[in-house]
């Protein structure tokens, strides 16, 4: 862990990424927006309130959309920022350099997947604050605000893995991109839509006690993030679609990911140095 | 030390390079010529740990590239032929990302960096940003990068190329101090004359393959059992090209633009030249001037690779 942070790459990417104009500006427009969606729900719920009061139901629905609108945002952003970070560098020239360094495969893809969430991650950081408007008003604990952070930094490490291992695998930028938007997409999009078919399926008595759906569910970050707001609701949907698997929904989520992060950084680094072995005698 | 054994790299049907042997000894510098798409920056690769080969191995200072490629990282410093820079760093950070890549103490970096800009005389662009730099001042801060973590061997892949005529001097004045210093050099080139000045021993690559290897004089030598000859006439030039194909010492003989003059490879003593000129002159052909036009570096060059092997 302390190589990790002792990391060069990890240490110029801060520098670089830190230190320009753009990045102090991006942080304050996105905290502004979101300010501004947050007192302009309080706004509208207290003017439309006979009393002009702000209850706690109404705190739980502004802290759930802002998750959403979170979740939304990192889905949305961590392809961009991880797809190209391999591949970029590949098409910039400056890879072979590094590659000849003493560096391991290992710190270098470690080290480039944190620096490029790691804006996303101060972006996400810094809301926090904002969030606590929340507390002020009740119907949120703490304990959930820090469970949506911890799932937030988690989700963006997955996705951030899946962008690096199309960007160490594809040569070109735009090509690894796409794919990392493709899965992105299935894994959203994608699993709610076949939840939803096999949901189908299984209300209609085609099937009975098929856990496909289970499967779709444990897939879809949205889907979790919702568990996390609305705990019974889920329990309720857990047990609709479980069709006998009596596992939590976030503990599968929570296996599956680590799986693929596991898998994605593992062939990542295993594939950013050529095998130097020879494979045929000529 | 760099020593290269049977060497090949394919892609698919394609050979990139065949069966290279090679031993470079330590301290030396070796210049690699070829024209572009030789295999030079191939062979560069492999030994940079950047691409696998074929077939063959290499050992750099006894380390397998195939076995043991981190050690073996450890021991060069890697130039390529074309490489970026990031936006952004300094030259000072530039060196100093690359230092802590290489594993050397902050506290070491720190008396290094200074030293390297001045051998590369960019002291005073320390604090300027690497992508503002001019192209020469990018090479020589690749190649103190290269330095940082002081390698016995360097693969300096045209470190020249595409630079002014006085950037060119100016690196390799930087290159003939670090021979000084006692490093192992393996350099290319596409330019003979360029490496001529500096390296010990010089290798020509033509498709793949080493077709010659020796020091700059030895390479010239080996051509000089053929002599490029031009015959300036006066009238009856087809009688003359009629007269010098008949000669068995005569080759690839050329009729010049002037309308006057033949040019043509010969293949013998000094005494059969004598002969072939009084030949030339008893059987009536109008030589106004017979004269050995001498080979250089290029001529040299464009001559092995047309095909002729050497080595």
């Amino acid at each position: 862990m302390r190589n990790l942070f002792l990391n060069p790459v990890l240490n110029k990417e801060f520098k670089l990424r830190f230190r320009s104009f753009k990045s102090f500006l991006g942080l304050s427009f996105y905290l502004l927006a979101l300010s501004i969606i947050i007192i302009g729900f309080i706004y509208i719920q207290t003017q439309n309130s006979p009393m002009g009061l702000f209850r706690p139901e109404q705190s739980k629905s502004m802290f759930m959309l802002l998750s959403f609108i979170q979740m939304g945002l990192i889905l949305f952003i961590t392809p961009g920022l991880t797809a190209g970070i391999i591949s970029g560098e590949r098409e910039k020239q400056t890879l072979n350099i590094l590659l000849t360094t003493n560096q391991s495969s290992t710190s270098i893809i470690l080290g480039k997947l944190i620096s490029s969430v790691s804006f996303l991650l101060l972006m996400i950081i810094a809301s926090m604050p904002i969030y606590s408007i929340v507390f002020l008003f009740g119907g949120i604990s703490p304990g959930q605000v820090g469970t949506i952070l911890g799932y937030y930094i988690f989700t963006i490490l997955v996705f951030g893995s899946i962008g690096i291992f199309f960007s160490t695998l594809v040569r070109r930028t735009i090509i690894a991109m796409v794919s990392t938007y493709g899965v992105t997409l299935f894994l959203t999009a994608g699993t709610a839509f076949l939840f939803a078919v096999t949901m189908s399926v299984n209300q209609m008595g085609i099937t009975s006690n098929n856990p496909i759906p289970y499967f779709f569910v444990m897939l879809n970050p949205i889907m979790i993030l919702f568990g996390f707001l609305e705990p019974d609701a889920f329990r309720e949907l857990s047990s609709q679609t479980g069709m006998g698997i009596d596992f939590p929904l976030w503990a599968a989520n929570l296996i599956s990911y680590t799986i693929i992060f596991l898998i994605m950084i593992v062939i990542s680094i295993r594939k950013l140095r050529p095998n130097m072995k020879v494979k045929s005698k000529g | 030390m760099i020593e290269i054994i049977d060497l090949t790299k394919r892609y698919g049907k394609f050979t990139a390079l065949d069966s290279l042997n090679l031993k470079i000894e330590k301290g030396s510098v070796f210049g690699f010529v070829g024209q572009n798409g030789a295999g030079k920056s191939t062979t560069f690769s492999i030994l940079a740990t950047l691409l696998s080969p074929s077939s063959g191995t290499a050992y750099i200072n006894g380390y397998n590239i195939s076995k043991e490629p981190k050690a073996v990282r450890s021991q060069i410093g890697y130039m390529p032929d074309f490489f970026g820079v990031y936006d952004q760093l300094k030259a000072d950070e530039y060196l100093n990302f690359y230092g802590a890549s290489y594993g050397i103490s902050q506290s070491e970096r720190k008396k290094l960096i200074p030293q390297l800009l001045e051998l590369v005389n960019l002291t005073h662009k320390q604090d300027s940003y690497v992508d503002v730099l001019s192209r020469g001042m990018k090479q020589r801060l690749c190649l103190a990068r290269s330095l940082i973590h002081d390698p016995e061997v360097l693969i300096l892949d045209e470190p020249a190329s595409g630079l002014d005529p006085r950037a060119r001097v100016e690196m390799r004045e930087i290159l003939k101090e670090l021979k000084n210093m006692g490093k192992t050099i393996l350099i290319s080139s596409h330019i003979l004359p360029e490496l001529a000045e500096m390296c010990d021993v010089i290798g020509i690559i033509d498709q793949g393959k080493l077709v010659a290897e020796g020091s700059v004089a030895e390479i010239q030598k080996r051509l000089q059992g053929e002599k490029l000859i031009i015959a300036k006439l006066y009238r009856e030039l087809d009688k003359a090209v009629n007269f010098f194909e008949d000669q068995p010492l005569v080759s690839q003989l050329v009729r010049k633009d002037d309308g006057e003059s033949l040019q043509f490879m010969f293949n013998g003593t000094i005494e059969e030249q004598v002969q072939l000129l009084k030949a030339a002159l008893s059987h009536d052909i109008p030589i106004v001037s017979f004269s050995e036009i001498e080979t250089n570096l290029e001529d040299v060059f464009m001559e092995i690779t047309k095909g002729v092997e050497l080595s």
